[in-house]
Formats: C-alpha cells, sequence, structure tokens
C-alpha cells in the first residue's frame, strides 16, 4: 500500500513493524506529490534531497535499535509562514521570496524530535490573510474536489495536500479560521487549538492575540497524533500555557456518554445556503443516534464577530508587519532618495493588495482620535463574544454547527469584494476572538460534490473532548473515508 | 463613514506604503465599505465592559536574568538586503559639512 492512501496511524505502524521502511514513505510521498501536486499547486517548496536525507537517517536510527519519536516515519508539510531553518520561508509574499530563517519554530523542533519527515512548505494567502489562496503572491491553489473552485484559505496549501492524499497530515494556522474554513470546503480534519496550547515561536506573527497552529489530518487520529506532539509549554512564547498536555492520540477512541451538544440558534439564521444547513443537521441527527442530547444555545453576539474581528486583527497586523522595513531582512525597494522612502517604497512594492488592505485598515483604527471608537470598542465586544460563550457552555458541553455558510466557492467569484470574502469566515472567527478550540470535520457533500463541513467548538483546552466528539461522528460515518478524484 | 482620498493619503503615509493612485482610489472605497460595516458594533452597549486584549487573560511573564546565547551575528545579517558584514547598511540620514 502506498503511504499516499494511508492515514496518519497505518503510516506510523506500518514503520514501526517494519512492514516499510522511511525511504520507501518517503519516496512515495515525492511520488504522490510529482503526480498530483501539477493540477493541485498545494507545494511552494518541496526539498526532495532533505526528505530523502531524513529518512535515511531514521532508518539508521532504527536499524541500531534506538527509540523512536511519536510521529516516527510520517510525512507532514508544512504552512509556509512556519520557520523552518535554513529553508524558504516565503509566507506567500514577494517580501520574503529570499528569506531562510536562521532558525525552527518550536512545532518545526517538536516535528523534528518526534522523527516526523519533513517535506515541504505549502502555499497560503499572504501572511495568513485571505480565505481563498487568491493572495498568494505566487500561485494559486485549487480545490482538490473541483479546480475551478478555492480550497479556502489562509492555509489552502495544507489543506489541499492533505484531501488530495499527498500527505496524510500537514500544519497550518488559524488566526480567523485559516484551519477549518479550508479543511471545511476541502472535506478534512482541521483543527484550531486553544490559544497558548501550541507556542508561536517561529510562526510568522499575523494578529498575535489571535493566531493559533494546528493540524490537518485525513482521520480524526491524525490529528490527534500531531496535536498531541506539538502542544506544551515553550519559555519563549510568553502566552504559551504551562499545563499539561493529555495523551489525545490515546483517548481519541473513547466515545463520550451523556454528550450535550449546544446547537446556537445564529448559526442557522440568515445567510446560510439550505443545502448547507440540511447536511449539517443530518449530521447534528446522528449525534442524536449516538445518544448526544441536542441543545438549543444563544450566542447574542456573534452577528458582531466579523466587525470586532476587521479591527482588531488588523490593528495587531499594522503593527506586526511595521518589521518589514527593507532593512533588516525582505524586499528592498531600488528607488529612494530618503529612509522614509526606503521603508515606503519597499513596503509597496512587497506587499500585496490584502495585506495593504489590512495595514491601512489598522493604521486607521489605531490612529489618533479613533482608537476608543474603533480598536478599544472591539474589544470591548471580545469580552461580549467570549462571555456568550462561557454562559453557553456552563448547559452543554460541545457547540456545533456549519463551518461557513456555503460549499467551496468559484475562483475569482469574491475577489474584488474583500467584505463578501471576510463574511466566509461568520461562523469560524469568534472561537478565534475568545481564544477557544474549534475543529472541522467533514459531514457531507452538496449536490454538486462538493464536501461539508461540521464545526465543533469546546470550552478552553478541552481538545481531547473536542477530539472524542469528532471520532464518535467518525465512527459513525464515512464521510472522510471520501476522496477526491486522484490521478 | 466615507473616507476621502487625503484621509486614505495619510493614513497610508503612517503606514510608510507607497500606493498608486489606483490603489488608493480602490482604498478609499473598499475603507469606507468596511468603515461602514464595522458600524454596527455602535449599536453595542459596552458600558462597563472591560476591553479583553488577550484570549487569555495573562499575568506578567517573566524570565529568569540569565546570560544565553544569541545569534550569531553572520546570521543575523544573512538575510539582509545590504550589509558590509558587520552592520546593516541604510541610506545616509545626516548631512556632511
Amino acid at each position: 500500500m502506498s503511504s499516499a492512501g494511508r492515514t496518519a496511524s497505518q503510516t506510523i505502524a506500518a514503520f514501526r513493524t517494519g512492514e516499510t521502511n522511511a525511504r520507501d514513505l518517503a519516496e512515495q510521498t515525492l511520488a504522490a506529490i510529482t503526480a498530483r501536486d501539477g493540477a493541485i499547486g498545494a507545494f511552494l517548496h518541496v526539498d526532495r534531497e532533505d526528505a530523502s536525507q531524513q529518512a535515511e537517517r531514521l532508518d539508521e536510527r532504527r536499524r541500531s535499535g534506538q527509540s523512536l519519536g511519536l510521529l516516527a516515519g510520517l510525512p507532514v508539510a508544512i504552512k509556509d509562514v512556519l520557520c523552518t531553518r535554513g529553508q524558504p520561508t516565503t509566507c506567500g509574499s514577494r517580501m520574503l521570496k529570499d528569506f531562510k530563517p536562521p532558525y525552527d519554530a518550536h512545532v518545526i523542533e517538536r516535528l523534528r524530535a518526534a522523527d516526523a519527515l519533513l517535506i515541504g512548505r505549502t502555499n497560503l494567502d499572504e501572511f495568513a490573510m485571505g480565505s481563498s489562496s487568491e493572495n498568494s503572491a505566487f500561485q494559486q491553489t485549487k480545490n482538490p474536489w473541483d479546480a475551478t473552485r478555492t480550497p479556502g484559505g489562509s492555509s489552502s496549501g495544507s489543506a489541499a495536500c492533505v484531501a488530495a492524499r499527498m500527505t496524510p497530515v500537514s500544519l497550518g494556522s488559524d488566526t480567523g479560521g485559516s484551519i477549518r474554513q479550508p479543511a471545511g470546503l476541502c472535506g478534512i480534519m482541521g483543527l484550531k487549538p486553544t490559544y497558548g496550547r501550541v507556542s508561536r515561536y517561529g510562526l510568522v506573527a499575523y494578529a498575535s492575540s489571535l493566531d493559533q497552529i494546528g493540524p490537518f489530518a485525513t482521520d480524526v487520529a491524525g490529528a490527534a497524533l500531531l496535536l498531541e506532539a506539538i502542544s506544551g509549554h515553550d519559555p519563549r512564547d510568553s502566552t504559551s500555557v504551562n499545563r499539561p498536555v493529555p495523551a489525545y492520540s490515546q483517548s481519541v477512541d473513547q466515545p463520550l456518554a451523556g454528550l450535550k451538544i449546544g446547537v446556537p440558534r445564529e448559526h442557522f439564521a440568515e445567510g446560510l445556503e439550505p443545502e448547507v444547513a440540511s447536511v449539517v443537521r443530518g449530521a447534528l441527527d446522528v449525534y442524536k443516534s449516538l445518544g448526544a442530547e441536542l441543545r438549543d444555545v444563544d450566542l447574542p453576539h456573534s452577528k458582531y464577530s466579523i466587525a470586532a474581528y476587521y479591527l482588531i486583527a488588523p490593528s495587531e497586523a499594522s503593527s506586526n508587519l511595521s518589521r518589514y522595513d527593507g532593512i533588516h531582512y525582505g524586499h528592498r525597494t531600488e528607488a529612494f532618495k530618503s529612509m522614509a522612502e526606503l521603508y515606503a517604497g519597499s513596503r509597496g512594492e512587497g506587499f500585496g493588495p490584502e495585506v495593504k488592505r489590512r495595514i491601512m485598515l489598522g493604521t486607521y483604527a489605531l490612529s489618533a482620535g479613533y482608537y476608543d471608537q474603533y480598536y478599544v470598542k472591539a474589544l470591548k465586544v471580545r469580552r461580549l463574544i467570549r462571555q456568550d460563550f462561557d454562559n453557553a457552555f456552563a448547559d452543554v458541553d460541545i457547540i456545533a454547527g456549519p463551518v461557513t455558510p456555503t460549499p467551496a466557492f468559484k475562483l475569482g467569484e469574491l475577489v474584488d469584494d474583500p467584505l463578501a470574502m471576510y463574511l466566509s469566515d461568520i461562523y469560524t472567527i469568534s472561537a478565534n476572538l475568545a481564544g477557544i478550540p474549534g475543529a472541522s470535520i467533514p459531514c457531507g457533500f452538496s449536490k454538486t460534490g462538493l464536501p461539508i463541513g461540521l464545526q465543533l467548538q469546546a470550552p478552553p483546552f478541552e481538545e481531547e473532548r473536542l477530539l472524542r466528539a469528532a471520532r464518535m461522528f467518525e465512527r459513525a460515518t464515512d464521510w472522510h473515508l471520501q476522496t477526491p478524484p486522484l490521478s | 463613514m466615507g473616507l476621502s482620498a487625503d484621509q486614505v493619503r495619510k493614513v497610508a503615509s503612517l503606514a510608510r506604503l507607497k500606493l498608486s493612485e489606483e490603489e488608493l482610489a480602490a482604498l478609499t472605497g473598499q475603507m469606507s465599505q468596511i468603515l461602514d460595516y464595522v458600524a454596527m458594533l455602535d449599536q453595542v452597549d459596552t458600558t462597563g465592559v472591560e476591553p479583553m486584549v488577550h484570549a487569555i487573560e495573562l499575568r506578567n511573564v517573566f524570565r529568569s536574568d540569565e546570560l544565553a546565547g544569541s545569534l550569531p551575528r553572520t546570521e543575523a545579517l544573512a538575510n539582509a538586503p545590504r550589509t558590509d558584514g558587520k552592520f546593516f547598511l541604510v541610506p545616509q540620514i545626516i548631512e556632511r559639512e
């Protein structure tokens, strides 16, 4: 069996038992990328030589009887916004076209320590800003289910490469839905952990109080393995939380008895396509048939989440992206007469339209005279959004609903209408504002054969509950086994 | 709330972003549209609500005051657009006599 068809658990088991070796696993993965990625455009960079060397070292370690890490032999693709020493880390931007970090991100160190095989760097919306991959400076990733449609974003390549079974798992980042939205549109599992669960050290910052790194996988067990490997305290990120990491991969198969699922009225209101509503309702019925109890809950401030987000995230972005000054690293303009022109010209040439739009919005929202009206107001509404979740979770264990209002939209359809594009994240954004974990799992298809996702959300640090609830659904259905046409 | 082209030009200058006239025109319309949308926050009564800056409310996090290694100079300069091997090179900002 080719590694390209195996789940994460099957891949690791095949390596551990000696059924296969790391060299074959790496070669099969690289062959699948060669065969499929021309049509998908998920990868920005595949370092075949480095992948082969990692595999050889791993095989040698197994031969000499050394202990093996949690992810031994598992091919992992990485969103190109996570610093990897000596490898290009472009963030999908002309600004960082030639940037090679001198250090590894915390999660990359963790993956190496767990003996994963780092296979390549995946495409994204520039600096993780976008919902369609159309903001990448380099290429357009296509949805493996329909090449005329978006895979979602910003972790477009990480979602598409797993959906097209090029790698069983990958890493993405989620600031307003950038893991859950593309997972939903590509028909795979994606999980955004609680803010602080995974260190952001070495994640190129977009909006620091919202960004969180998380896994994509073809099944729930794969996401549990990857989350277990990357979670935990890191003193280099002052927002990294110091609490024990449960063995997610051990508990994921235990169903939850007496599960109470909250269904937010606001997530089934105006704007939700009837076809998506009906598939998601069907998924909730599956839970009911498994003994779960469904209860209506209210998230009265959720309708303000997009507005709050598009003040808070651009404000943080305008600050974080001030480091791209044409001096320390990144693009520098040729045409300047003064320092001010060097800064402005380098930034004007290096950044794409969406990044400029968000820097401008953030600069405006933070400027004297507007700071209280926009930024502080949004932060107050953020607290009300969090309180809505706290109130709801007093009554239920999990909140469930749609991931996106529609299935994957056509490429080019929303590109000239930023506000309409922003609204595709309407159900995912509030989890980032509140800091709670959320997952997307495949739960059906549209009439035209496009995947539809179910979003599950849990209280802070209840990833274990989230994964077990997701696995309950996966055992009872076969949506996760459906694959797009593969060459 | 509509923004004027001059206001957008001022914000671009604060943000150190050189924008073409076409970009400025597009952003004037788009930013006005987005600001109209976010004005819905005015409907929310936030009297007595503390701003929530972070998703997890943190106390100060300190590390022990101990010397630790830093990035070697060659690596710190490796990605710089211009360097003389010791420093980042920038245009002259002080006039010579």
